[in-house]
């Protein structure tokens, strides 16, 4: 079962809990939404990439060439 | 001379790591807050990792300007928690921690809350991010209470660690 630490700044104490079955669903849907925000970022970075090297390969340059031409 | 920077609590995660650090009971006391981090993430590469208040999950808008070790850029996003940082993880260095100091002030006031943070990853490697971040948190109320969690859900390795200090302006 995960746990959190749980600092009481009233006293100063320091508790591990386990989380609720509510914080775990919580953070289940964290995990799936970061997955796809990811998967996301993944894929517009690679469109981008692709369309780089596509306006390259026109003007006759590598990816890299363009990048520093444009650097 | 009055003392205003106070340290109001500190905690550092155990062997078994911990899916998130939470301060609840925050005094109103003082002007503003500072939590100063160590951290790393027990799986994953480079996480990103979120602060909320009170326990409320809207109304969070982050924008971050950061270099990677190769590149530099800028992004903005609203999620559940501010963003601020990402953090060294298991693809990192063995052993390395990511740092970082948020600064929250006026947190005991009745407008919006703004925070301030600064954040490095350390790794043997070219991809090494530092980060500047600018977080809002659209809500009048006092902050009370601050969690510390991975937005995809990860835990924190043993030996992270964090402290709130409260900081008075006299």
């Amino acid at each position: 079962m995960p746990t959190k630490l749980v600092v009481d700044c009233s006293t100063g104490a320091v508790e591990e809990i386990e989380l609720t079955a509510e914080e775990i669903a919580q953070r289940e849907a964290d995990a799936e939404a970061a997955a796809q925000a990811k998967a996301e970022e993944e894929a517009a970075a690679a469109a981008k990439q692709a369309e780089k090297e596509a306006i390259a390969a026109k003007l006759g340059l590598t990816a890299e060439e363009l990048v520093k031409l444009l650097g | 001379m009055a003392t205003t920077y106070e340290a109001i609590a500190t905690v550092t995660v155990g062997s078994g790591g911990a899916s998130e650090i939470e301060f609840t009971s925050i005094s109103s006391a003082y002007t503003d807050l500072s939590l100063k981090l160590s951290t790393r993430c027990a799986t994953d590469d480079f996480p990103n990792i979120r602060i909320r208040f009170n326990g409320v999950t809207t109304s969070y808008s982050h924008r971050i300007v950061y270099g990677s070790g190769s590149a530099a850029g800028s992004y903005s996003g609203t999620n559940n928690g501010i963003d601020y940082a990402s953090d060294d993880a298991a693809a990192q260095t063995a052993n390395t921690f990511s740092n970082c100091e948020i600064y929250i002030p006026n947190y005991a006031g009745s407008t919006n809350k703004s925070l301030s943070a600064d954040a490095v990853s350390e790794n043997n490697a070219t991809a090494a991010y530092a980060l500047l971040t600018a977080g809002l948190w659209s809500n009048t109320a006092a902050i009370n209470t601050i969690r510390i969690y991975y937005g995809g859900g990860q835990n924190l390795s043993q030996y992270s660690s964090a402290t709130l200090y409260g900081i008075k302006n006299s």
